[in-house]
């Protein structure tokens, strides 16, 4: 980040409006769009993926004479009709329309994930994975772009938590709650925390259970399976870590919507930020560094 | 306390957009550009060809897939796509217990060959217990014993412009208006020579059942499930396998899937 505050914010008079400063590197925000459309088609072709085998499993091996299915999702006939079925670790939810059983009224059919929420539409697990496997390496070069320009630029001392961080994450807690946002150059401790364990713990995750999972991957570096606790708890691991991801993204949006979308959005864009006014008391501005 | 609330109210409308807005989503736009033979498509396998060549560059060509303990196999074999194939000659063969079976080594070699199932167990074998993955995603651990396909192509000297093997199977996998489909496959010459890539004859122990793919199987431990034809009768090497099926190199692959399955 670190740029120039501008004199034009100081012209304008009534609504009281920061300075625009420049928050975002061309990098940063070049690798968080390639980041974005990548997340998106392997999250649609993933669960295109699942559908061919929609259960998880804990072991090496998928158990069919004895039982280490830990996730399941499925259709099954019932007195009420066909249902569509979530299990989670033994305990059955009916997800019927969405999870196991979806379509139109009357013409449902049994798939785990629904059409709309696959790539492609209808079944074709060959598709989905030369669609899953170009975006992983997308991904893959990507992160590797967005570590050295990250490390070239200093970017990365923007993810740093700091004792100051720490010590205000009770208060930043309290501030997202009540959705009062500081428009600031520097990310807020929970920001920290979420960016950096998305860049540093659930994208690598994913990467190394991918690799976890290819079998001539696996004669390179058998120790990596291994690790995990076997392909099938890989698979489990990778599908777990995309519920998290799928989680962080919805959250981002929620965030991004209360923080004022436009300024978040042009910020990430162009890199130019609309902060806050300089507060009165000298507490909030924490501006640079 | 006014101003909280107008940000709270503009935060549920917008987020409640948002969200409608992803369900109205659908993702059949991308069907057609994705189908065989479109431009995107053909670009985005580009990435098969990528991760081939990456990955022998890390494994090469004596990188060995895991093999695993006695204590490791814990159920029978899943057998999976044709289980029990209803062609007659197969079922000639089999109410023979495949006396009169035999594997044809053709194409670009300088040896043809025919041998026998007894002829395969006479030669030295490989007994393996590896992990079978199925491109839909399940695995099974199972040992395998076999004839060394390198064994075989030694004996039959592959003519220098071969460059791929390819397996001739003797069930019919698709009945269409167009005939009947038996499925084929092919591999490179590098997991042709792999240690571990045999001609299975023997499952746990056991001469190989009909459901997994009696009497012979193809191996190819570092690949998934689909590269690995059963009910083999046919060993071809080709220069190229342009002319084979709808010549993506394999019954899967003419319906789409990668013809590289190391991943």
């Amino acid at each position: 980040m670190g740029g120039q505050a501008e004199s034009e914010a100081a012209s304008k008079g009534a609504p009281a409006r920061g300075p625009l400063i420049y928050r975002q590197f061309a990098w940063t925000r070049l690798t968080h769009w390639l980041w974005a459309a990548s997340l998106f088609f392997l999250l649609l072709s993933g669960l295109q993926i699942f559908n061919a085998r929609p259960q998880l499993y804990i072991g090496k091996e998928s158990g069919f004479h004895y039982d280490n299915t830990v996730f399941e999702i499925g259709a099954e006939r019932t007195v009420a009709g066909d249902r569509g079925f979530t299990d989670i670790l033994g305990y059955r939810f009916d997800t019927t329309g969405v999870l196991g059983l979806s379509g139109p009224e009357g013409r449902m059919r049994a798939i785990a994930f629904p059409s709309w929420a696959t790539i492609t539409s209808y079944y074709d697990l060959g598709t989905a994975r030369v669609v899953h496997f170009f975006f992983a390496w997308a991904l893959g070069v990507t992160m590797i772009a967005w570590l050295l320009a990250s490390l070239l630029n200093g970017h990365w001392r923007d993810l740093k938590l700091t004792g100051r961080d720490v010590r205000g994450l009770p208060r930043d807690i309290l501030d997202h709650v009540r959705l009062r946002f500081h428009h600031t150059r520097d990310y807020n401790t929970l920001q920290k925390i979420a960016y950096g364990s998305v860049l540093f713990i659930m994208l690598p995750l994913m990467i190394l259970t991918g690799f976890a999972m290819s079998p001539s991957m696996n004669a390179v570096i058998p120790f990596l399976t291994d690790a995990f606790g076997g392909r099938q708890t890989a698979r489990t691991i990778h599908f777990v870590v995309m519920v998290l991801l799928f989680g962080f993204f919805i959250v981002h949006m929620l965030m991004i919507l209360a923080a004022g979308p436009l300024n978040e959005l042009r910020s990430i864009v162009t890199g130019w930020y609309r902060t806050d006014p300089p507060a009165p008391d000298a507490e909030t501005a924490k501006g640079s560094r | 306390m006014a101003r909280l609330q107008i940000n709270r109210r503009r935060f549920l409308a917008s987020a409640g957009l948002g969200a409608s807005t992803l369900m109205l989503g659908g993702c059949d736009v991308f069907d057609d550009q994705l189908r065989v033979g479109s431009g995107l498509r053909s670009f985005l396998e580009g990435a098969n060809d990528l991760t081939h060549r990456a990955q022998r560059l890390l494994a090469g060509s004596h990188a060995m897939a895991q093999e695993y303990a006695e204590s490791d196999i814990r159920q029978p074999m899943r057998p999976n796509g044709v289980t029990a194939p209803s062609d007659s000659v197969y079922k000639g063969l089999l109410g023979n217990d495949f006396a009169d079976w035999r594997l044809n080594v053709t194409g670009a070699v300088e040896k043809p060959l025919t041998l026998s199932r007894d002829q395969l167990i006479a030669m030295p074998s490989r007994t393996q217990i590896t992990r079978h993955d199925c491109v839909e995603g399940w695995s099974c651990i199972a040992k395998w014993t076999g004839t060394p396909l390198a064994l075989v192509l030694d004996e039959a000297r592959p003519k220098p412009q071969a460059a791929f093997v390819v397996f001739h199977c003797l069930d019919t996998i698709e009945k269409s208006l167009s005939g009947e489909v038996k499925y084929y496959g092919s591999i490179d010459l590098v997991d042709a020579y792999h240690p571990q890539t045999i001609l299975a004859y023997g499952l746990n122990g056991r001469l190989l059942p009909v459901e997994n793919g009696a009497p012979l199987r193809v191996r190819v431990e570092r690949q998934l499930g689909y590269k690995m034809p059963k009910y083999i009768h046919t060993i071809e090497l080709v220069e190229s396998f342009a002319a084979l099926g709808l010549g993506r190199g394999g019954y899967w692959e003419d319906r789409g899937y990668d013809w590289y399955g190391g991943i």
